[in-house]
């Protein structure tokens, strides 16, 4: 019998989590539509069914399908300057449908603004416009470098809080064994991520960076299930022995390390991608991917509260850098490629300053390139190709001068 | 009682001169001057340590340094204050205070302290879960970290009783600001748009209970003259207005502010600071639990366009302006459902976007507003 791939089981596990959504929502059981990084843990212990509009928008921009949407969402009167995932989905939400992946429809939101202001106003609107209950958990930015006790107690209070809206939702109390044992698995499955990513170290790489945000989907959509596991352990298991047999899956020579900084060009994966492997660039590190990792030791509302207040947006100027540099070392980058990504204020208006004192500790070089997650208008193949052979350059430069 | 033109043009010229008037400040009391950031900051305890808190809303000026930190799409407001920062305009503040309202205003905030470090910078967060009392109790606890590095500049600590008399002194000029509005609507003969919104722009330059006697002065000398409600009646709605040439453009096309749903203007003063019911801080933190009517604060019910609605019912609006700053995410997103609601009670609506550092706005888009309404 042939071994089954950790890539096998992802696609079984994603198309599983759209049908289960749908069969659930077809028996007349409630469906919530969740942001990336809500404590999915309480809404998975209360054994209700969600799906994931910013994983939505991913697959929806990826094939091509984005435009329509964002269209029916701009005709509504939403200014272009606005987040490209949240007209995606708010035209969604007056259509219902789409060919390339079809979501149903939410009886319920759940909306953590640790990733963005953006989505609070999102969210907000979805609830109006849609007659649902709109569950929030706020997120202070934090200014020090570590969240303080006042931002935990203030977490936890509303998970509280939370927890009972959606038992509302639910019709059920809350099983605190079970949502222990959620808690239990979210590390878990956020630990073996980790634990898969940080082959990305070896030399080579074993695998080709942009099949990150494949596996990416997973620890967003299913952080809270035991089924996750198998395929991180999996892909850990495929990356240690790629390493042992000092083989990759990048096609060609890894000749440069970068690291991408930003969320994926979704309309132009394909061509992101293969520019990068075009100049033997793999891209071995990712703010990106690790963002969606929730970690806390203590599987208690405090820990989760604990965990749940330093998510990275949440951040200051300091951590942020202390990040990339650190992230940059250990990997054992050459550069860096920031995504000034024209949907993600967020991540945008820090952007320059980042990128410039991340190079200045690191003393690696970085380019800045324009682009957007979901609306391809805002992205040019051409600049894209220029950045890169600029980065390229400089890259080899430095490598020659270290050689000497 | 002065005439009310005479009051006018004092309020006016304060409007008119930040600058001078913190520098004068400073020069007669020796004591220090902290900028505030929009939109929302607590102003009083800048007053109870005994300094003069400054309303900083950006201004038009040449953006160059400022790019080298944020992208183009960077709202005017908080771009210009960035360039102030660096190009030297805010060097007598000795202090800034940013709220984290929005991804541009916590990004931007950062990126002055670290391109503005010789002025001294505070931030801190508003809570959104605002409703449940751990919301307040955060905020109290914000405000009290706000208040420490207040301390820490003055080198003194507030005691409870200043920050409760700063309370009563503010929401004082909060009073007057409400008078003056409802009587701005009855005398739109003498207050024209450009005058009304100079009356509250400069509550932001001046020291409170100066600002608060002279708006009450105007008030009694409007009082005193015969209602008018000359021009075609408006509401202007979202973060500020503060474009000359586009209020100029309002009153040329025979338009009158009726009343308005601005960050700058109507929602700093919409509700007072309880008087009663727990520590000042406390009471501080609970106005924004009370707060209602804004795009930054969490409002799924859209409790801001029933608000809406309701004044140009109360003030005979004929139609609202849409003030949109330009790149401001969260005002864009209310839009649409406001848009809507507009509609469907058959109110005419303008959207102007204000970009404090780009040209005069179109005359003919307000005239042709103007012939609708």
């Amino acid at each position: 019998m042939n071994e089954v791939s950790s890539v096998e089981v992802l696609n079984m596990l994603q198309m599983e989590h759209y049908q289960n959504a749908f069969e659930k929502k077809m028996e007349g059981k409630p469906i919530g539509w969740l942001t990336s990084i809500f404590p999915q843990e309480i809404v998975e212990a209360l054994d209700l069914d969600y799906v994931y509009p910013e994983n939505h928008c991913c697959a929806v921009s990826a094939r091509k399908e984005s435009p329509k949407f964002i269209d029916i969402a701009e005709g509504k009167g939403y200014s272009i300057d606005l987040c490209a995932y949240a007209r995606l989905n708010l035209g969604y939400a007056e259509e219902g449908y789409a060919e390339s992946l079809t979501i149903p429809m939410p009886d319920f939101i759940c909306c953590c603004n640790n990733i963005c202001s953006e989505v609070v106003k999102w969210y907000e609107n979805l609830s109006k416009n849609l007659g649902i209950p709109m569950i929030l958990v706020d997120i202070p930015f934090n200014d020090q470098y570590e969240p303080d006790q006042a931002r935990v107690d203030y977490i936890k209070a509303q998970l509280e809080h939370a927890i009972g809206q959606l038992e509302a939702v639910a019709g059920k109390k809350m099983d605190y064994e079970r949502l222990r044992e959620v808690m239990k698995i979210s590390n878990e499955n956020s630990r073996a991520w980790q634990e898969a990513m940080s082959w990305l170290r070896s030399r080579p790489s074993p695998m080709n960076g942009f099949s990150m945000f494949n596996y990416m989907a997973l620890i967003v959509c299913a952080r809270g299930k035991e089924s996750s596991k198998q395929v991180f352990e999996l892909l850990a298991q495929e990356h240690k022995k790629l390493t042992e047999a000092g083989e990759t899956k990048f096609k060609g020579e890894e000749e440069f390390r970068v690291m991408w900084d930003g969320i994926a060009v979704w309309p132009f994966l394909g061509f992101t991608a293969k520019t990068l492997v075009k100049n033997g660039m793999n891209m071995n590190a990712s703010t990106y991917p690790d963002a969606f990792a929730v970690y806390y030791d203590e599987p208690t509302l405090e820990g989760m509260a604990r965990g749940y207040a330093g998510t990275a947006n949440t951040r200051c100027i300091e951590y942020h850098v202390d990040g990339r540099a650190g992230l940059m070392e250990q990997n054992g980058c050459d550069g860096a490629l920031y995504h000034m990504n024209r949907s993600c204020k967020v991540w945008d208006m820090m952007q320059y300053t980042i990128a410039r004192r991340t190079a200045e500790k690191t003393g690696k070089p970085y380019a800045i390139f324009d682009g957007d997650q979901a609306d391809p208008r805002g992205f040019s193949e051409a600049q894209f190709a220029t950045r890169i052979d600029g980065l390229k350059e400089v890259m080899a430069e430095e490598k020659k001068e270290a050689g000497k | 009682m002065s005439a009310y033109n005479e009051i006018l043009d004092l309020l006016i010229d304060a409007a008119k001169h930040p600058l001078r008037q913190l520098q004068t400040f400073k020069a007669r009391t020796g004591r220090m001057a902290v900028g505030c950031f929009p939109e929302y900051v607590p102003a009083e305890l800048v007053y109870a340590a005994g300094m003069f808190p400054i309303g900083l809303w950006g201004g038009q000026t040449e953006i160059s340094r400022a790019k080298e930190y944020v992208p183009a799409f960077c709202c005017s407001v908080l771009m210009s204050g960035l360039e102030y920062g660096l190009n030297g305009t805010y060097k007598d503040l000795d202090a800034v205070i940013f709220p984290s309202l929005c991804d541009t205003l916590k990004c931007l905030s950062q990126n002055f302290k670290v391109a503005v470090p010789a002025i001294k910078h505070i931030q801190f967060a508003h809570p959104q879960m605002r409703k449940i009392e751990a919301g307040v109790q955060f905020l109290e606890s914000e405000y009290g970290r706000v208040l420490s590095a207040l301390e820490e500049l003055s080198g003194t600590k507030v005691s409870d009783e200043a920050i409760a008399e700063a309370i009563t002194v503010f929401n004082a000029n909060r009073g007057a600001l409400r008078r003056f509005v409802g009587l701005s609507a009855a005398h739109t003969d003498v207050i024209s748009p450009s005058a009304r919104h100079a009356v509250i722009k400069s509550g932001y330059f001046m020291e409170k209970p100066a600002h608060t006697a002279l708006v009450n002065e105007l008030c009694d000398a409007l009082e005193a003259l015969p209602e008018s409600k000359k021009g075609k009646r408006v509401l202007l709605t979202g973060i500020m207005a503060d474009d000359e040439a586009m209020l100029r453009i309002l009153a040329d096309c025979g338009l009158a502010v009726a009343a308005d749903d601005l960050a700058q203007e109507t929602r700093q003063f919409r509700y007072d600071v309880p008087e009663e019911g727990g520590a000042p801080l406390c009471r501080l933190a609970k106005w924004w639990q009370i707060f209602e009517g804004c795009s930054l604060a969490y409002d799924p019910e859209k409790t801001r366009i029933g608000m809406i609605l309701d004044e140009v019912e109360k003030y005979g609006v004929k139609g609202v302006v849409v003030c949109m700053m330009k790149f401001c995410d969260p005002e864009e997103y209310d839009y649409p459902l406001l848009k809507q609601a507009l509609e469907d009670k058959g109110i005419p609506a303008l959207y102007m976007e204000i970009d404090q550092n780009a040209e005069a706005q179109a005359q003919t888009r307000i005239q042709a507003f103007s012939e609708i309404i």
